[in-house]
Order: structure tokens, then C-alpha cells, then sequence
């Protein structure tokens, strides 16, 4: 436990700090939570910005130099949120490669003008790859928000994505 | 916890249990669940409720069943029927059938090989016991093996009972594991770590979680043994983040265990304590070598170290740490109940025991299997695999993941060994069986192990983040028939230099799907060369 630091107010009176600050209580504002106290900021508000990463190096007393290493070093943690209405995450783990994943991505790459890790121009669609599910039973996998779809191809895909979209509209 | 009371327990579950007539236990592992398994689970307890039955008639959620590709999946015990493909339409008729026949339309046949010549040692209790309630594992004898560890033998017995049963680590490099369990408890310190290595970020490679998921409390109890052998107090669970089913299952078996006093202080009204804490990854390969994973758990950047001194020696925050590979502490509480005897006459005599494996790609039967080692890597594929799919050739079965090698047709009689599969420039790995038909392409495929690789270094040392780069740009000019005879060349030399002078097995490694690839199917590369 960590007491000759000290505790600084939070960033502002949102009240998602109060997650952030029982977590590195929790750990007893020791430097070894990092990680941990990284994770809930990103739950909390899907990123990690510099006013987040400031709060935490003064709170646990590890520099911030140290903090942007471990924030840009795990995929996990973004510095800038992803800011889209849907997301389809196309897995390409081996399984789902050999099956076709790779396919499916170069279609809706292709159909909807946008790579992986970016979001569309009109900022509906956020596309991005996972390394791999772990559904490999049931390759090729994508996951449309929260749906799941299992032995996929790129027709199918593409015409769930429209009709998500066109939903919207 | 008296150790009376474990006994109790366990047998009242067992004498509850006989009381329902049908027990309809569905699959919840992320295969079935992406399957949408979880609504057939609701539907079904509506169903059988709705009908007046569920006093007669139990609705279990349950691990992993084994067979993915035709999830969701679904058994009727004590019959034992399996169904296939089970969709919430199909519900009423499933409930109905039971005071019937099986309906036959959605009936998978458990006579195929898939299923028979499996040897559950790991996964025993995997689709047959409720993960998330502690009663159902007691009442299959968990917790014995820490008990008897515990209350009748001393570290080093425990440690005696390892080393006879020649248990491997199942992590990939297969070292034995009482070795490494003599150098921790040999080693002088007023405190010790056991981890578990959970981070499973081979791609393709889901064994790990479905352990996690479909029995959580072997793994405790695994761990619990290991900190009694070798004199530790504390243990982690290493799991990576993208597993949040196995993360959820894993803290409410952890809040269970203490709850019951199967961890904490005083176990079994013994000295003995030993308390699990849970850390997540952050989505980074590389955390799954040993050095990196302490690292992160330390809080840093997983960077890998330079070995010696192993972490057996000087690991978490510098004190003697014990890690260990999931499937390795799952075998743990059956050697303890078996004897160690027992474990070594399963399997062959250098690897003995079972391998759990994520069977997947071009196979008819795909899931997650257990065989007992030795068992030929045809019988793999053709038996348990049920073959290729589309009356389509076999070309190549990889192992080890982006670590590991392709291997042929013309080795498949071989056993699944440790060191078999190394002098075929494989690797046993952590479990990942990917199986390719004729229209795979061989140089595609180690391009695809050769930017995961590139991606996933961490950047600290030079082969390794240039080396993978390079690789990875003349494969893909191989692939798209820019390359010259010279690229080969090049290729070759450079593979040789990342292999000799990376500083971790993630560097050392990387170079392996090319140069089995190149081993093997050379005509394939030849083929996109410009003369
Ligand atoms: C790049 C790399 C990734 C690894 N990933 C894992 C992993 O995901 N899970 C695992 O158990 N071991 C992994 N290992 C092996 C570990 O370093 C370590 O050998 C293992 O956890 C020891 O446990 P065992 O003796 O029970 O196999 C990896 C090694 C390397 C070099």
C-alpha cells in the first residue's frame, strides 16, 4: 500500500471515475495494477485519452512515459475512441483463413470502401479483424455488434451489414 | 473446510442427482454459444417447465461437448442421445420425445470414431458437470486429489507422484513438469508464485478456454496442488482478455472455492493456504512466453527477458515462480486421485498421459478432442477427423500454430510424440490441428503464420522485429510471383538467422511454418517463381 502520494482529485465529476478509483484501490494504488486500472478506463470509456493517463500516473506515481508504453503496447487499449454506429469484427485466425475469412473481409472491404481497423466515411461502419474467436469449429466466424455469425460467406454477410444499415435509415 | 464435510457434500449431490429422470444437458462453451446455444437453453426450460415437468426433467447449462462443427449440441442423459445442430424450433419436439424415442432427425451418432476412441482425462468432466456450481464437481470426486495431497502426504510425495507419472507441460515445449516443480520447491525463498499460463494466443488453438469454461474448479485445484508441492502461497491466472466466458466462469468458481475453503487460509484445518487471483492480458501474443507474461502481470509492457535465470529461480517480482500451462494443472488432480503409476501407463513411454486438441479447418468432425499420446496423427484425421470434407485430397495437417510446421501426408503414420513431431520440424504445441485440403495453398499459409508473427513481435530484439518483417514481405512477393530464384535463397539464410538469434521462442520460432513448408512443399514455392 502505497501512502506518501498524495490522492489527487478525478479528472472531472463523471462519475465513471469512481470505477476507476475502486479498482486501483482495490490493488492498494499499487504501480504493479497499471494493467488493471488500464482495462476499466478502457470499459468505462472506450479509450484511454491523455487526461485519463495523466489522472492515473499521478494516482499510482508511475510516470507517464511508462503509461503511454504499456497503453500502446497491448492491442487492446486505444488512445482514440472508435467512434462508429455498427461494427463487424472479421475474424482471420488460421481456422477461419483457410476457410475463407480472408474472402469475406476482401468483399466487404471492397462493397462498403473501407479497411480493416477503420471506420467508413459516413461513419456506420467500424471494420476490424480478430486474430482469432476461438469459434474455429464453426469458421469462417464474424461478428456483426453483438451477433454472431457462424460458417459465414461473403454474400450473406454483406447482405446482413445492409440490412442493418438500411435499418438505420 | 473438515475434510468430513467435502465428503458430505459431495455425496449429497450425488444422491440429488439420481432423482431426475432426464437430465438434458446443452452445451454453453463459446463454440455452442456462438451457435446461438443459449437460446436453445432458455427455450428448453420453458419448454419442459411450461409442460409440468421440471420435477422430473433437469435443464443443465454445461461445458464443452466436444464436436463444434455441428453445435449447438445437445445431450439427453441418462440415455445419453446426442443432437446436432439443435434450433429453438426444434425444442418442443425434443422435450416431447422424452417420454418417446429420439428424434432421429436431429440424433448425431456417438458410435463414430469422433467419439470412441477419445480418452477423457482433462475433459472428463467437460459437457457432464455444471461449471458454475462447485456441488456438481465435488460430487466427481473434486477436491480429493487436494484433500489427499493435503492431509496425507508431504510436498515431495506430491512431487514423487509428478515425476512418476511423467507428465510434460502441455504449453508447447513439453518439459517435465516434476522437474520443474523440484527446481521451485528446491529453491530458497520465504516466498513463492505458481501461475497459470492462460493466455492461449495461438491462432486456431481454443483448448485452454474450453477447460476454463467447462471446468474451472480442476484448474484450482490444480494450482492448489502445485502451491502445496512447492511451498507457495499465492497463485495467478494469467487469462487473456478475449475470453470473457472463461473469465466469468473462472471468478465464480474462485469466489466458490473460497466460499467452501477449498483455497484460503487453513485448508483442510492443515497449515496449508493458498489464495488464486485472476489477471487479464491485453491482447498481446507475446505475453504467452513465460518472461513476458510475468512482466505484464508486474504491470509493464510484456517485453521477454533473457533466460537464465528461469522463472523457477527468479520470476514474479524476482521470488521463485512456478508456471505452468492450463491443460498441465487440469491433468493434475487425477494423478493425485490415480496415482502417478496410473497417468504413465497412458499414452507412450516419453510422452505419456492424453494431448487435448482444437481439431479444425478441412475436417469433416471438428472440436475439441482428447487422445491418448502415441495415437498415429492419421487416426487424428481419418478416424476421430472423419476425413476431408467434398471428397477433397488431404494435403497438410499444421501443428504448434505460428510456431509449429506443416506436416504431410507421408508422415502421418507417425506417433503424436513430443519428439516425434520435432524431427518432422513441428512442434507438439499447445493443441491447434489445423487441416488443409488440396486447394490450400502451402506459401499462403506461412505467409499467414509469418505476418501474425510480424505483428505480434514486440519490437525489443532485431531479428526478430526486422527479421519477421523481411520474411513476411519476400513471402508475400513469392505469393504474388515477383520472386526470384534469389528471394528463395534469401529466404532460407534469413529464416536460418531469425531462428539462431531472437531473444524468446516467439522470434526462435517463427521461422518454422516456413522452413517445413519448404521442407515439404518446395514445388509449391518453385511454382510462383520467375525463371
Ligand atoms: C511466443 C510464445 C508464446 C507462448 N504462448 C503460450 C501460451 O499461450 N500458453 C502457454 O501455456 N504457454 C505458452 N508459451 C510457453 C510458455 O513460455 C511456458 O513454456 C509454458 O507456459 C510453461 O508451462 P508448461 O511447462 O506447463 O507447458 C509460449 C511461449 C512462447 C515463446
Amino acid at each position: 500500500m502505497k501512502t506518501d502520494i498524495a490522492r489527487i482529485p478525478p479528472p472531472s465529476d463523471d462519475k465513471r471515475w469512481r470505477i476507476i478509483d475502486t479498482t486501483m484501490r482495490r490493488y492498494g494504488y499499487d504501480s504493479h495494477c497499471l494493467i488493471e486500472t488500464l482495462h476499466s478506463v478502457q470499459e468505462a470509456f472506450g479509450s484511454l485519452d491523455d487526461q485519463a493517463m495523466h489522472y492515473i500516473s499521478a494516482t499510482l506515481g508511475v510516470p507517464l512515459s511508462q503509461i503511454y508504453g504499456v497503453a500502446t503496447f497491448y492491442h487492446l487499449f486505444t488512445l482514440k475512441p472508435r467512434e462508429a454506429h455498427h461494427t463487424c469484427v472479421i475474424c482471420v485466425g488460421t481456422s477461419c483463413h483457410i476457410k475463407g475469412g480472408a474472402t469475406i473481409l476482401s468483399a466487404i472491404e471492397k462493397t462498403f470502401r473501407v479497411k480493416a481497423g477503420q471506420t467508413t466515411a459516413d461513419g456506420t461502419l467500424y471494420l476490424q479483424t480478430a486474430r482469432c474467436l476461438g469459434s474455429c469449429g464453426l469458421a469462417p466466424v464474424v461478428v456483426l455488434n453483438e451477433e454472431t455469425l457462424s460458417k459465414a460467406n461473403q454474400n450473406n454477410v454483406i447482405q446482413r451489414i445492409q440490412e442493418i444499415i438500411r435499418h438505420d435509415a | 473446510m473438515m475434510p468430513e464435510e467435502l465428503t458430505e457434500l459431495a455425496h449429497k449431490e450425488q444422491t440429488d442427482a439420481q432423482q431426475w429422470q432426464h437430465q438434458i444437458h446443452v452445451c454453453t462453451a463459446t463454440g455452442c454459444l456462438s451457435a446461438q446455444s443459449d437460446q436453445v437453453y432458455t427455450a428448453l426450460t420453458r419448454e419442459v417447465r411450461d409442460r409440468g415437468m421440471d420435477k422430473t426433467c433437469r435443464v443443465k447449462g454445461v461445458g464443452c461437448l466436444g464436436l463444434c462443427s455441428a453445435g449447438p449440441l445437445v445431450q439427453v442423459n441418462p440415455a445419453g442421445t446426442l443432437y446436432q445442430h439443435v434450433q429453438v424450433d426444434d425444442v418442443p419436439e425434443l422435450v416431447q420425445s422424452l417420454k418417446h424415442s429420439p428424434v432421429e432427425r436431429l440424433v448425431c451418432s456417438t458410435d463414430i470414431p469422433f467419439f470412441q476412441q477419445q480418452v477423457k482425462i482433462v475433459l472428463a468432466n467437460a459437457g457432464n458437470i455444471d461449471p458454475e456450481r462447485i456441488e456438481e464437481y465435488l460430487a466427481v470426486d473434486g477436491y480429493q486429489g487436494l484433500l489427499q495431497a493435503v492431509t496425507e502426504m508431504t510436498p515431495s510425495e506430491v512431487i514423487s507422484e509428478v515425476i512418476h507419472s511423467g507428465l510434460r507441460g502441455r504449453g508447447g515445449a513439453g518439459y517435465p513438469t516434476g522437474l520443474k516443480w523440484t527446481t521451485v520447491a528446491k529453491a530458497d525463498s520465504h516466498q513463492k508464485y505458481v501461475i497459470c499460463n492462460a493466455d492461449e494466443g495461438d491462432p486456431g488453438a481454443f483448448m485452454d478456454r474450453n477447460i476454463l469454461e467447462s471446468d474451472p474448479h480442476c484448474i484450482i485445484e490444480g494450482m492448489a496442488i502445485a502451491g502445496y508441492a512447492v511451498g507457495a502461497t499465492q497463485g495467478y491466472i494469467y487469462v487473456r482478455s478475449e475470453y470473457p466466458l472463461a473469465i466469468k466462469r473462472l471468478r465464480n468458481a474462485l469466489r466458490r472455492a473460497e466460499r467452501l475453503g477449498v483455497i484460503g487460509n487453513n485448508i483442510f484445518e492443515s497449515a496449508f493456504r493458498f489464495q488464486i487471483d485472476v489477471r487479464l492480458g491485453a491482447g498481446a501474443f507475446v505475453c504467452g512466453e513465460e518472461t513476458a507474461l510475468i512482466a505484464s502481470i508486474e504491470g509493464r509492457r510484456g517485453n521477454p527477458r533473457p533466460r537464465p535465470p528461469y522463472p523457477a529461480e527468479a520470476g514474479l517480482w524476482g521470488q521463485p515462480t512456478l508456471i505452468n500451462n492450463v491443460e498441465t494443472l487440469a491433468n493434475i488432480p487425477a494423478i493425485l486421485r490415480n496415482g502417478g503409476g496410473w497417468f504413465a501407463t497412458i499414452g507412450s513411454s516419453q510422452s505419456t498421459g492424453t494431448k487435448v486438441f482444437a481439431l479444425t479447418g478441412k475436417v469433416n468432425h471438428g472440436g475439441l478432442i482428447e487422445v491418448p499420446m502415441g495415437m498415429s496423427l492419421r487416426s487424428i484425421v481419418f478416424d476421430i477427423g472423419g476425413g476431408i470434407p467434398n471428397e477433397l485430397a488431404f494435403k497438410a495437417m499444421q501443428t504448434g500454430g505460428p510456431s509449429g510446421g506443416c506436416i504431410p501426408e507421408t508422415h502421418l503414420d507417425m506417433p503424436t510424440e513430443y519428439e516425434t513431431l520435432n524431427q518432422i520440424g513441428s512442434i507438439m504445441g499447445s493443441g491447434g490441428i489445423i487441416i488443409m485440403d488440396e486447394t490450400s495453398s502451402m506459401v499462403d499459409v506461412a505467409r499467414f503464420y509469418m505476418e501474425f508473427c510480424q505483428d505480434e513481435s514486440c519490437g525489443k530484439c532485431v531479428p526478430c522485429r526486422v527479421g519477421t518483417a523481411q520474411l513476411a514481405t519476400l513471402l508475400t512477393k513469392i505469393a504474388e510471383g515477383m520472386a526470384t530464384p534469389e528471394d528463395l535463397i534469401l529466404l532460407e539464410e534469413l529464416c536460418d538467422v531469425v531462428k539462431h538469434t531472437s531473444l524468446c521462442g516467439l522470434g526462435q520460432s517463427a521461422p518454422n511454418p516456413v522452413l517445413s513448408t519448404l521442407r515439404f512443399f518446395r514445388h509449391e514455392y518453385l511454382a510462383h517463381i520467375r525463371q
